[in-house]
């Protein structure tokens, strides 16, 4: 009698859709109780979860994900809970401008929120602080706004965010008030394992004026994955002015899925500044509604990638009223398997006429295996505008290299040179000396541990 | 010590194709020599293959520089030891200011020679630039523009001096600096060379006018044919091109294969 040997194909079972987060509308209650919030709030979260539960998880299917693979999302493996590591990076908490600290907000999820106050600010009646002391105490004065720029309906992750969210900044500058020192918060969010869900406001009354810096960031783990969902939301009233920049340093274990927009009104200026360095794969929109006659907005993106790292930048500029300006310019850097998306769309209503709309991305592709999209795309309504797009993914050229190599120049020093006047145009918008030398050192650090 | 750049024999190929057929040439620290000959002939691939370009293979031949064989040297290390190009094209380099790419220049000369060394001060930067800058008659707000990026031809070519300038090498090849320049400019460029030039640089200027030579008096005069050094001489060989142009060189030559 012979052996008879069976063998069976192991089957490999391909998730369709990224799991769903193993949390009840219960555990919204609960959140909302613990912070105390007034009784229209909680409803608002409420009503959000309500939407998540409602909403499919995207799928490659849909449009703003084709190019964005999530059904590996860890999203039933990860958990609410305080952040062990509780020891914030040093060089988070040194000051943005020369010597001189401005207010300084520091979120470290399931901790008390720390500020370290200007005292200038607070005389000028601005409102600079944590989502629970926000809502508590100044409920009715946010309420227009709170939850009314990102709405729970532009997306699972917005309606999520806004269901669980309990790390948040709000700041608040009444009728014209300029405030002179930058305001600075930073999302501490190490860990393996944990998922964190953030939001922030602001709100500048007609004819205000304000630079804030906000950071999330988290040293990387080895030992596993983490999710953050964020939203921000923004208005820049009538005559007012934003200079606002953000920066994304997250850990590589961390999965990042983020909805932003700013409205901004008559004759009200944006200037909106971000800088992607982090996290394990990034989704985030980011719109631009210009509602106000004669209001601008400018946009600056950099982001540099490497390892696996998939970034992913929906951006939309909605000239929605006439006389408005938009210029979006975001620069990438990649080297490794590293993958980056940009997918634009300049919309401009009907009547919205003498409008004037740029975006452009430019990429830098430093390795053979990694890879950047780049969707630029125009939908023009009215007909009396100029609207104009460009689009480059380049290599480093080898005629630049040798010409500063016969400076005597190294390689890898005439390498970074010329990545570094790359990215100069964006730094050049970015007011902060700090945040400059961060980037800078990011990079350093990336092609440290990458072979181009 | 009195050192040289010495050529000997040196074939040069691109893609497969031979452009340079045996350039033989020895540039002295303290002499000034010039290298004339038609279009194509292949005068600037011998600058960038003496300094190393990767597109350009060297199929025969040595390249000595201080009595060493630079053939297997990197580019930077050919400049940190002393070699100098102006090029005939000069590249832009978006998003780098003069002043951050020469400070960064000197940087590597310097920890080339001392690992420990910290770099230039920010103040004795300023003012080496500044006195550099003068020299040349250079605007100061040049430190702050994009390295030839919008430069004018000129102004590129001027800017190559300032680099000669401030990296002080021992053997300068300037490849058609002259073209390009208004009058003005040529007599403030040539002057600069003047003012650098002597004992401690050799110089190997590369042109199709003998205007330059009238303010930067060349020691020795080459003639380049067809990937070879064909006739050598002095001053009076330039004037007698000027004149007469390249055919009787050609003709001469030619006479030579036939008989
Ligand atoms: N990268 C390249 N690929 C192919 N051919 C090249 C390349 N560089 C130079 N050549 C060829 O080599 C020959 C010599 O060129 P080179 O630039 O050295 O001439 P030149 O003597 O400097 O001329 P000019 O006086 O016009 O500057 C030319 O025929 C040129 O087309
Ligand atoms: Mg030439």
């Amino acid at each position: 009698m012979s052996a008879k040997t069976v063998s069976r194909a192991k089957r490999v079972v391909r998730k369709k859709t990224a799991p769903e987060f193993a949390f009840n509308l219960e555990d919204v209650k609960a959140i909302s109780a613990a912070m105390g919030e007034p009784e229209a709030i909680a409803k608002g979260r409420m009503k959000a979860w309500e939407r998540y539960a409602a909403l499919p998880m995207p799928t490659l299917k849909d449009e703003p994900w084709r190019r964005t693979d999530i059904r590996t999302l860890p999203a039933d493996r990860v958990e609410l809970k305080a952040v062990d590591n509780a020891a914030v990076d040093e060089g988070l908490l040194e000051p943005l401008l020369g010597e001189e600290h401005g207010s300084l907000l520091l979120l470290r999820p399931g901790h008390e929120p720390e500020l370290r106050a200007d005292a200038s600010v607070e005389q000028q009646g601005v409102l600079f602080t944590d989502w629970a002391a926000a809502v508590r105490d100044h409920g009715d004065k946010l309420g227009d706004y709170m939850g009314q720029i990102v709405r729970p309906e532009d997306g699972k992750f917005a309606a999520l965010a806004t269901a669980m969210a309990q790390d948040g900044v709000v700041l608040y500058v009444p009728e014209g008030v300029q405030l002179e020192q930058p305001l600075h918060s930073i999302l501490w969010a190490p860990g393996a394992g944990n998922v964190y869900f953030s939001r922030v406001l602001i709100i500048l009354e007609a004819g205000a004026s304000a630079t804030f810096v906000h950071e999330v960031a988290s040293p990387t783990d080895e030992e596993g994955e983490a999710v953050h969902v964020g939203i921000v939301e923004i208005f820049v009233g009538d005559g007012a002015s934003l200079k606002f920049v953000e920066l994304q340093n997250l850990g590589e274990h961390t999965w990042n899925l983020t909805h932003e927009r700013a409205k901004v009104g008559q004759s009200a200026n944006l200037d909106w500044i971000f800088g992607a360095v982090g996290s394990r794969l990034t989704k985030n929109f980011s719109d631009i509604d210009l509602l106000g006659e004669g209001s601008n907005a400018r946009m600056s993106g950099f982001y540099f990638a490497n390892g696996r790292q998939h970034l992913d930048h929906d951006t939309q500029q909605n000239h929605l009223a006439p006389h408005t300006t938009s210029d979006l310019l975001y620069k990438g850097g990649l080297i490794g398997n590293s993958r980056s998306v940009w997918q634009g769309m300049i919309y401009v209503a009907p009547g919205a006429q003498q409008t004037d709309g740029y975006q452009a991305n430019r990429n830098l592709v430093l390795s053979k295996t990694a890879r950047a999209d780049s969707i630029p795309g125009l939908e023009i309504m009215a007909d009396n505008v100029r609207c104009t797009h460009g689009a480059t993914i380049g290599q480093l050229e080898e005629e630049p290299i040798f010409y500063l190599m016969t400076r005597g120049i190294t390689r890898p020093e005439a390498e970074r040179l010329v990545i570094d006047g790359f990215f100069a145009p964006i730094m050049e918008r970015i007011p902060f000396e700090g945040v400059r030398k961060r980037f800078a050192e990011m990079i350093d650090k990336k092609l440290g541990t990458d072979s181009t | 010590m009195t050192e040289a750049l010495e050529i000997r024999n040196l074939h040069v190929a691109i893609e497969d194709n031979e452009i340079l057929k045996g350039v033989d040439l020895v540039v002295k620290q303290g002499e000034i020599h010039a290298l004339m000959g038609p279009n194509g002939t292949g005068k600037s691939t011998l600058a960038k293959a003496l300094l190393g370009h990767p597109d350009y293979e060297i199929t025969a031949g040595e390249i000595l520089f201080k009595g060493e064989n630079i053939i297997e040297m990197d580019v930077d290390e050919r400049a940190r030891l002393g070699m100098f190009l102006a090029f005939q094209y000069p590249v832009a380099i978006p998003g780098v200011s003069v002043a951050n790419f020469l400070r960064t220049a000197i940087n590597a000369h310097r920890k080339a020679a001392d690992p420990e060394d910290k770099g230039i001060s920010i103040p004795d930067f300023r003012t080496l630039l500044k006195a550099k800058m003068d020299l040349l008659e250079m605007d100061h707000q040049f430190a702050g523009r994009y390295l030839n990026e919008g430069f004018s031809g000129g102004e590129k070519k001027r800017a190559e001096i300032l680099q000669l300038a401030t990296l002080e090498p021992a053997i300068a090849i300037l490849d058609e600096t002259d073209s390009g320049l208004d009058i003005d400019a040529l007599r403030i460029v040539a002057d600069g060379v003047n003012s650098l030039a002597g004992p401690d640089l050799g110089v190997l200027i590369i042109t199709h006018y003998q205007r330059i030579l009238n303010y930067i008096k060349p020691d020795f005069v080459h003639i380049m044919l067809d990937g070879r050094v064909a006739e050598s001489g002095g001053p009076d060989l330039a004037e007698h091109l000027e004149e007469h142009g390249y055919n009787w060189l050609r003709e001469k030559q030619s006479k030579a294969t036939a008989g």
